[in-house]
């Protein structure tokens, strides 16, 4: 086993989903020649010809809109957005189109296509390239929203996004990008969509992030068990949507307590989702109001006041005592 | 378009502004003073310079992710630019905004833009409020060659056209989309060619060359003055540092960019005037120690500006 960071994780997905299949091919800005801007389709286009790592014009709409018509026609696209915050201009071929197509022609056409896009901030960069909005796609029905935690799970939810039948948009947390490295097996492995993962057992309070939330949350556990003895519940969402809420339902279910954790703006946020399906399954089990750890209802901030932004273990924990005051 | 001696040496301190301002942020980029992402200008200020040149200051710019020299141009006030940059609460949008985000709205910039073909649409809003209004303001819409590509940037040039709107196209085709070069991206070989299209003027200049970029967007701002509609002016130019600051630039070989660097702008313009006799060596050194200066003095109010408080983050969001 190699300890690779998330893009060489991702890279290594690509490369043996090609080596397997020819149908897959990637396509984007800068995908081919470049490698990307930062470097997860690199030496693709060394391996597989421009072909099938492919630059396309500065068009997201059109590189979108060509990959629901290559996925109708038995290929495996994999479309990259340079940052997600220019995907929006993919929105309407999203939305209007990929996550439609099954339903309207009564399963006869689907768009087995991956959309990847780096999300979030921790980068120090501006705006539309720090954002965190997988709210927007997670809304729609007909697609899966996916965003990994680390190398490793990122490499085996990318394997199974490509398999899927379906659209997936895949968000790549970029804070994580680079910032640690794991084992990751040679072997393909995958992870089914639609599945959380517990990744910390405790008894007193249940804590739900995903993606670059997940290491400050483990975090917070930790200090939360090291300074107050609070055994602190962990579970990675790893999809958003089509949720899963099993787990976190059945965990609250023994603490009575919960923190939900995500960067983007809070006001209509996945966690808001994931708090009404604890109010529906976990009521009567609750002993304290569910608390939101979130990014704040306002656009990213330049590099100054990101820290503030973005949560950190210091507040997560404190919204942990805060809960457990109940 | 006849240009007045003063004018030409106002546009060689504008090119210089604009060089030695993207010198500097590059300096203080790879010093670590300027997080994020900066795209610099360097080797394309002939455009911005000829282009804003034929405005006046009612006229309205939209620029681009590379929008410094544009900014410049338009008249931006260097130390509210560097302020921002350097993300200070003091720089044209209280250091929220960033290298990519700029707007001064007194002074008709609509803003950079990191939304790469953001302009074109808004562009024609701009326009057509002023058409609206019965005033005579036209609206200069900078786009590069990979945003040409944007189906905004089409739909903003068959409206305007159909509409008649007072836009003026100015495209910079320095060869490149980050990594993509204009061969690969599209068939045509001058984007100008697509002003066929849209039943308006295509024209192709020497974007190095500052006098014929004044020229043709000169014609081009009297025809949408004059209620006639848009045109879409070609640029052909090359920048000379990466995509982005920190770019290796594996996609371009470096015998293309030393071929560009013998056509500097600001050389050859500085050598036109030189050689017409409009300034001499002494006069040409002191323009660019005055710019220094002004450039001195831009930096060290930018290091000396706060940075914005933490609540301000949530102000500004609304009315
Ligand atoms: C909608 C959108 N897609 C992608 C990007 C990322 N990006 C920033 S600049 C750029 C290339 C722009 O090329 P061009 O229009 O030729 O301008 P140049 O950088 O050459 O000045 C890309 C792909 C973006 N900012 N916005
Ligand atoms: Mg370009």
């Amino acid at each position: 086993m190699a300890k690779m960071t998330m893009v060489q994780a991702l890279n290594l997905a690509l490369r043996q989903r090609m080596e397997a299949d020819d149908s897959v091919i990637v396509l984007g800005e800068d995908v081919g020649r470049d490698g990307g801007v930062f470097r997860v389709t690199d030496g693709l286009i060394d391996q597989f010809g421009e072909n099938r790592s492919v630059d396309t014009p500065l068009a997201e709409s059109a590189i979108v809109g060509m990959g629901i018509g290559m996925a109708v026609f038995g290929l495996r696209p994999v479309c990259e957005m340079q940052f997600s915050g220019f995907s929006y201009q993919a929105f309407h071929q999203i939305e209007s189109h990929a996550a439609r197509l099954r339903r309207r022609s009564r399963g006869r056409f689907t768009v087995p296509m991956v959309v990847r896009a780096p999300y979030g901030g921790g980068v120090r960069a501006l705006e539309h390239h720090s954002e965190s909005r997988e709210a927007f796609y997670a809304h729609i029905p007909g697609l899966k929203m996916v965003i990994p935690s680390g190398p490793r799970n990122a490499r085996a939810l990318l394997v199974s996004a490509i398999e899927d039948p379906d659209p997936v948009i895949f968000f790549e947390p970029k804070a994580v990008y680079r910032a640690f490295r794991e084992e990751v097996p040679e072997a393909e492995e995958r992870l089914p969509l639609s599945r959380s993962q517990l990744v910390r057992e405790g008894r007193h309070v249940t804590l739900v992030a995903y993606g670059a939330m997940v290491r400050p949350t483990l975090e917070a556990a930790d200090q939360l068990q090291a300074h107050s003895g609070i055994e602190a519940e962990v579970i990675d969402l790893l999809t958003i949507s089509p949720i899963d809420d099993e787990l976190f339902t059945a965990s609250v279910k023994k603490t009575g307590h919960a923190v939900v954790v995500h960067e983007a703006p809070k006001s209509f946020g996945p966690g808001a989702e994931i708090i009404a399906r604890m109010m529906e399954k976990s009521f009567y089990y609750l002993e304290a109001p569910i608390i939101r750890v979130t990014g704040y209802d306002t656009m990213f901030p330049l590099f100054a006041r990101e820290q503030w932004y973005l949560p950190n273990a210091r507040r997560i924990a404190r919204a942990v005592q805060e809960t457990l005051k109940h | 378009m006849s240009v007045s001696n003063d004018q030409m040496i106002e546009m060689l301190r504008t090119m210089t502004r604009i060089r030695q301002f993207e010198t500097r942020v590059q300096e203080f980029f790879a010093a670590g003073k300027i997080p994020g992402f900066v795209h610099l200008y360097i080797g394309e200020e002939a455009v911005a310079t000829g282009a804003c040149g034929t405005l006046g200051a009612t006229d309205y710019i939209t620029s681009t992710h590379r929008g410094h020299g544009h900014l410049i141009a338009k008249g931006g006030d260097l130390k509210l630019m560097m302020a921002e940059i350097f993300g200070r609460r003091t720089g044209y949008c209280k250091g929220k905004g960033g290298s990519m985000h700029i707007a001064a709205v007194e002074l008709g910039i609509l803003g950079a833009n990191g939304i790469v073909g953001g302009g074109g649409p808004i562009a024609n809003g701009a326009a057509l409020a002023a058409k609206y209004r019965g005033t005579d303001q036209v609206v200069v819409c900078f786009f590069g060659d990979g945003a040409s590509n944007q189906g905004t940037t089409q739909e903003a040039l068959n409206l305007a056209s159909a509409w008649k709107l007072p836009v003026v196209f100015v495209n910079e085709n320095n060869g490149y989309g980050i990594s993509c070069p204009t061969c690969k991206s599209m068939a045509v070989a001058d984007i100008a060619d697509r002003a066929a299209a849209y039943d308006i003027p295509g024209v192709v200049v020497d974007g190095n060359d500052v006098l014929a970029v004044y020229e043709a967007v000169a014609e081009a701002v009297k025809r949408a003055r004059a209620g006639a509609g848009p045109s879409l002016i070609e640029c052909k130019t090359y920048r000379w540092r990466g995509h982005f600051e920190g770019d290796a630039c594996v996609y371009r070989d470096d015998q293309e960019l030393a071929d560009w660097v013998k056509k500097d702008p600001l050389q050859r313009f500085e050598n036109k005037l030189l050689a017409d006799g409009l300034l001499d060596a002494a006069k040409v050194e002191s323009i660019r120690q005055e710019v220094a200066r002004e450039l001195d003095a831009a930096v060290a109010f930018a290091e000396q500006s706060p940075l914005p408080e933490a609540a301000e983050v949530l102000e500004d969001v609304y009315a």
